[in-house]
């Protein structure tokens, strides 16, 4: 057998996963198929009295299922298939009756789990990899080998409904505070203690639930109490576009109500029915297209960044420590005065202390972390540095005294990163003696959260300088899109004309809090207006001074300069409590009465389609516009770029598979429609007229 | 000494803050982990990592029982880098600094941190000697009978919280009582302890005034405030012989002559600072300030000598080095109690002392007061215990090129009736 090697320890039979060729372990097609053997062996040989299931890899138990081979399955037939396949086995698996225990060290995730689920007894380790999890709703699917019948049985309705529905990790305590794992140990002691409990012939028991939900899930009223509960809430989060909460949440009611047997079979059911949905399709693409991103793809050799330095300790630049520090690097901050430094500090360890009060890592450790940030107000202390990042404030002026006076002070070979958000990073090193170092970093806030990097290279920028910065991306734990400079490069740019086009609405007099809402229902997570609240408008004010406007203005667009008012009347956002919202200390936001002074209080245009559909034309046409320059490099990366950095439906897939799933022509007939209605701003960019032509489709089908 | 030089290339303390004031949510521990980043900072020790750590400390937490390990890991120092924690009383961080020396001059180190610590805010309060014989009985027991066993004579007084007090072991003597004693002895008196007290915190503030502490001193801010701190709270400008004089004895009542106002302060702090060989420095690109030259500790009757510590140890070390006060332009003394400073003097300009304690035929002299802590001292800055040994030699060696001096003598007394001087010589 490729996959287990079993090594017999008197009556117990250890059985060692070893996936050939590859780091983790995955489930597959082909390693059902040798497990199937294995049982039969197990079943069979009478010198076996147990089993311990455990991996020889350094950091998996079972990592999963293996995510590309879900891609090749053509039909749903074969994905319900698969699922009954690893669902009878699994049985078999749980019938056995030899105690079988799971010796869990490193990631069991997914389908991992889930086998981890069908063992009678389960030991973790308390290894820094070890974490558990059920994630398949990530990628719009249900754990479809036993976990969603299986986890509920075991942790209880409630918190089974949390892993289930969130698809979250969970680390070794709370999941043996949960009850998911029965025994935890150090690593080096796991084959040993599951080796005895094998022996000890152990078996989990269920989690002791508290009574309010020992109470509550006992009858089939209660727990359709609870199911139809978390159904409202799943609607109103996901608006109704991700198929598999619900489908969860169905399973669930079946597996409970019907019986295990009846369980597994609506999963192998709903799992089908979930490979087929657009919505699966387009997550898993998102995560492939993700994960290709996470390998550096330059092979020119470079200096890694050991010792980074960061101008600016505010919620940028702390937030830039924070992923940086987490990942073995040494920060130098940097900033004018000690004042702002202590605020900065202060930040670094509170968000860390979210982690030390999770006991995610403990106080000694978040000291240890902190000791790589070394603050200071001294240009001179990043003389040690490989690169710098600045965040200082967005002005050209500043950031090329900026870049004058660290290249000053640091040694030849470092280079040098602006975060700006829109200015055109070739402006910012015009002021560089050497402009081969410069490159822009695009981060979004709050750093630590948003999993997007935007890389910008100039005609200039040096391939290792650009390898580099992919790396510290990487490393940081985002995922580096590069773009070529241009005003607002790719996301503030399309971002720009959607929020330009927010204002137009606005200006018609369509509502705030209703122009929110129906982008919400569209799929983002923000409506565009609170977003510019979000952002600042002040920031958005400063954008649109810059370059970006001669950009827009150059094809004719006039910007409107609501934004620049409202910051001269002290409106800037949800820094200060009022923009077109008001935030009180205390309550919900309502839209701010003062708005009355820049926007008709008569609606002439109260179709809500109407609005999605400019909006979201606005910011597709755009994003075209950028693949169509070359600001982008592939219709992928603004894929990515759209989703990860603004937020743009993931279940669309991003801009440019919307394009494709509604189609070129179709797209583009709307578009010609509203620039009679509105003119330059909706002039189609002619790779969209060529595709439509064509009708071409920027992903393969 | 051995021709193996040891340099003093920079040293770094925190602010010193009155107990229970900024630093009253920290440990030792977390004071410790500051100092020791501040100069990992302050002098790139990343790159150039030490060989050892040593810290003193006087009152230990059990939890960080080898604070200098433990805070030099908080603070990012290499895992393969050995430390360890020494205690000996005020004068533990002088003993860290000379136990580096050795290993420097043995050639068992090139590089050694060494500093001290003291959070008096973290103080370990404990239950009494009876409480705790039960408690550690309370595992052993079986069944109620075996409990009721332990607990038997129990009284309430038992758990009245057990507060260490600054007394003297052997003597059961606070300190501030023996430094009463030791000012009568030497006829000190009032007026001339607050003088000396005044002058302290006047040149304490004229110091930082002038910014010459400024580069010994870390600005940070401490969790979990993030209070920017850059100066000491210990000093105040603002005292006067009035005010001075209006304080009631602490020690002895109603007659004593030690005050709160002409005694150091009960004071938090860390410092730290970096030894190198000669070779070693050199090699980096450091620049020193100072060459340790040579050292001594003695010890004294704490039944009356306590805290003559200088007073002995200086001649000895003057000795050594076949030197004279003359010849040192920099004094540093650790000033515990004022009276105890102007006795140490006094002592040292007496033939008494001289022929009957010294074994010497001649006074050994006259330490001007022009030469002695002329940016303040333990009086004004405070004493964190541990860390004042420290504080001594960064200032001494600072103070050499502020002043354009060639020698430096650092002296302190300790309980225990212990004594430390240390010679460094301006580079």
């Amino acid at each position: 057998m490729a996959y287990f090697e079993i090594e017999q320890q008197d009556e117990i039979a250890v059985i060692w996963l070893d996936q050939p060729d590859s780091k983790v372990n995955t489930l597959s097609a082909r390693m059902l198929g040798e497990f199937e053997s294995l049982l039969d062996k197990l079943e069979q040989d009478d010198s076996i009295h147990g089993a311990v299931l455990i991996s020889r890899k350094a950091d998996t138990f079972i990592a999963g299922a293996d995510i590309e081979a879900f891609t090749r399955m053509k039909s749903s037939e074969e994905a319900r298939a698969l699922s009954e396949q690893g669902n009878a086995l699994l049985l078999r698996l749980q019938r056995l009756n030899k105690p079988v225990v799971a010796a869990i060290h490193g990631a069991a995730l997914g389908g991992g789990l889930e086998v981890a689920l069908a063992c009678h007894y389960r030991i973790a380790s308390t290894g820094d990899k070890t974490v558990l999890g059920l994630p398949e709703i990530k990628l719009g699917l249900l754990p479809g080998g036993g976990g969603t019948t299986r986890l509920p049985r075991q942790i209880g309705l409630v918190k089974a409904l949390d892993l289930l529905l969130t698809g979250k990790n969970i680390y070794p305590r709370p999941a043996r505070r949960a009850g998911l794992v029965d025994e935890l140990i150090h690593p080096p002691g796991l084959l040993q203690a599951a080796v005895a409990a094998a022996r000890e012939g152990r078996r989990s028991k269920p989690a002791r639930l508290p009574l309010w939900q020992r109470v509550l899930t006992a009858t089939p009223a209660g727990r359709h109490l609870l199911l139809a509960q978390a159904r409202k809430t799943v609607l109103k989060k996901t608006g109704g576009h991700y198929p598999a909460p619900l489908k969860i949440l169905e399973v669930l009611q079946t597996g409970l109500d019907e019986g295990l047997e009846a369980g597994l079979k609506a999963e192998g059911r709903a799992f089908a029915e979930l490979h087929a949905s657009d919505a699966h399709r387009y997550l898993v693409r998102l995560f492939l297209a993700m994960q290709a991103r996470k390998h550096n793809p330059l092979k020119v050799s470079f200096q890694p960044v050991e010792k980074l330095g960061m101008l600016g300790a505010g919620f940028m630049g702390t937030g830039i420590a924070e992923v940086s520090i987490e990942k073995g690097m040494q920060v130098v901050l940097r900033d004018l005065d000690h004042a702002r430094l202590a605020a900065g500090l202060k930040r670094l360890w509170q968000d860390l202390g979210r982690k030390v009060k999770r006991r995610i890592i403990s106080d000694f450790r978040r000291d240890e972390l902190l000791s790589r940030v070394h603050p200071t107000v001294e240009v001179q202390d990043l003389r040690h540095c490989d690169m710098v990042i600045e965040a200082v404030f967005e002005d050209l002026d500043i950031k090329r005294k900026v870049v004058a006076e660290l290249e000053a002070a640091l040694p030849e070979k470092a280079w040098i990163a602006s975060n700006t958000s829109s200015l055109p990073i070739a402006d910012i090193a015009a002021a560089s003696r050497r402009p081969e170092q410069i490159i822009g970093m695009h981060y979004f806030s709050p750093v630590p959260k948003m999993p997007l990097l935007e890389i910008i290279i100039t005609e200039q920028t040096a391939p290792e300088v650009q390898a580099a910065a992919i790396d510290v991306g990487i490393r940081q734990g985002k995922t580096p899109v590069v773009v070529r400079d241009g005003p607002g490069f790719y996301t503030t740019r399309i971002l720009a004309a959607y929020m330009n086009e927010a204002l137009e609405l606005l200006a018609e007099g369509v509502p705030v809090d209703a122009l929110d809402r129906a982008m919400k229902a569209w799929g983002f997570p923000v409506g565009p207006v609170a977003l510019m609240d979000e952002v600042g408008i002040d920031v958005g004010a400063h954008i649109g001074r810059g370059k970006l406007t001669e950009l827009f203005a150059a094809r004719g667009i006039e910007g409107r300069d609501t934004l620049q008012k409202m910051e001269a009347q002290g409106l800037l956002g949800r820094k200060n409590g009022k923009g077109f919202y008001l935030y009180p200390k205390r309550g919900r936001k309502r839209p701010n009465p003062a708005l009355q002074r820049f926007f008709p209080e008569a609606n002439s245009n109260p179709d809500q389609s109407d609005w999605q559909w400019r909006l979201a034309a606005v910011m597709v046409n755009e994003a075209i516009y950028c693949l169509q320059e070359g600001i982008l490099q592939s219709a992928e990366d603004g894929d990515v770029a759209a989703i990860l950095g603004l937020g743009f439906p993931p279940f669309r897939g991003g801009p440019f598979a919307w394009v494709d799933h509604i189609g070129a022509a179709m797209l583009l007939q709307r578009i010609q429609g509203f620039e009679q209605r509105f003119g330059a701003r909706f002039r189609p960019a002619d790779l969209l007229v060529e595709m439509a032509e064509k009708q071409q489709r920027f992903h393969p089908q | 000494m051995s021709n193996r030089k040891v340099v003093l290339v920079d040293g770094v303390r925190t602010p010193f803050c009155r107990i229970s004031s900024e630093y009253a949510d920290l440990r030792s521990y977390d004071l410790a982990r500051l100092a020791l980043k501040g100069l990992k900072e302050k002098l790139a020790l990343d790159e150039n990592p030490p060989d050892q750590v040593i810290m003193g400390t006087v009152i230990s937490n059990v939890a960080t029982s080898n604070v200098a390990r433990d805070a030099m890991l908080g603070a990012g120092f290499a895992v393969s880098t050995p430390a360890y924690t020494v205690t000996q009383a005020c004068i533990s961080s002088n003993r860290a600094i000379t136990n580096a020396c050795d290993q420097i001059m043995t050639g068992h180190a090139e590089t050694v941190v060494a500093g001290g610590v003291e959070v008096m805010s973290d103080t370990p309060i404990g239950f009494s000697k009876a409480f705790r014989k039960r408690l550690m009985a309370l595992p052993k027991a079986k069944g109620p009978a075996d409990l009721l066993k332990i607990f038997k004579g129990f009284r309430l007084s038992e758990l009245k919280p057990q507060q260490p007090a600054v007394a003297e072991f052997s003597t059961g003597l606070t300190m501030g009582e023996d430094a009463d004693q030791l000012a009568a002895e030497f006829g000190i008196s009032r007026e001339e302890q607050d003088a000396y007290a005044m002058r302290s915190h006047q040149l304490a503030a004229q110091a930082w005034a002038e910014g010459r502490l400024a580069e010994q001193v870390l600005t940070i801010s401490p969790p979990p405030h993030f209070r920017v701190l850059a100066e000491d709270n210990t000093f105040r400008a603002d005292t006067s012989m009035e005010k001075l004089a209006g304080l009631k004895p602490v020690f002895v009542k109603p007659h004593g002559t030690v005050t709160a106002g002409n005694a150091s302060p009960l004071t938090d702090g860390a410092s730290a600072v970096a030894l190198m060989s000669a070779g070693q420095a050199q090699r980096k690109g450091y620049r020193p300030l100072a060459r340790i030259v040579d050292y001594v500790y003695t010890g004294q009757n704490p039944r009356g000598e306590l805290l003559l510590g200088p007073a002995y140890a200086i001649p000895r070390l003057l000795a050594r080095q076949k030197l004279t006060l003359s010849d040192i332009d920099v004094f540093e003394l650790h000033e515990a109690f004022a009276g105890q400073v102007l006795a140490n003097l006094a002592a040292l300009q007496s033939r008494k002392f001289a022929q009957e304690r010294l074994g010497l035929d001649q006074p050994v002299g006259e330490i001007p007061l022009e030469k002695l802590n002329t940016g303040g001292g333990s009086l004004s800055l405070g004493h964190p215990f541990g860390a004042t040994g420290a504080r001594l030699v960064t200032t001494a060696a600072h103070r050499l090129h502020q002043e354009d001096g060639q020698f430096a003598l650092v002296a302190a007394c300790a309980a225990g009736g212990l004594g430390s001087a240390i010679l460094i010589e301006r580079i």
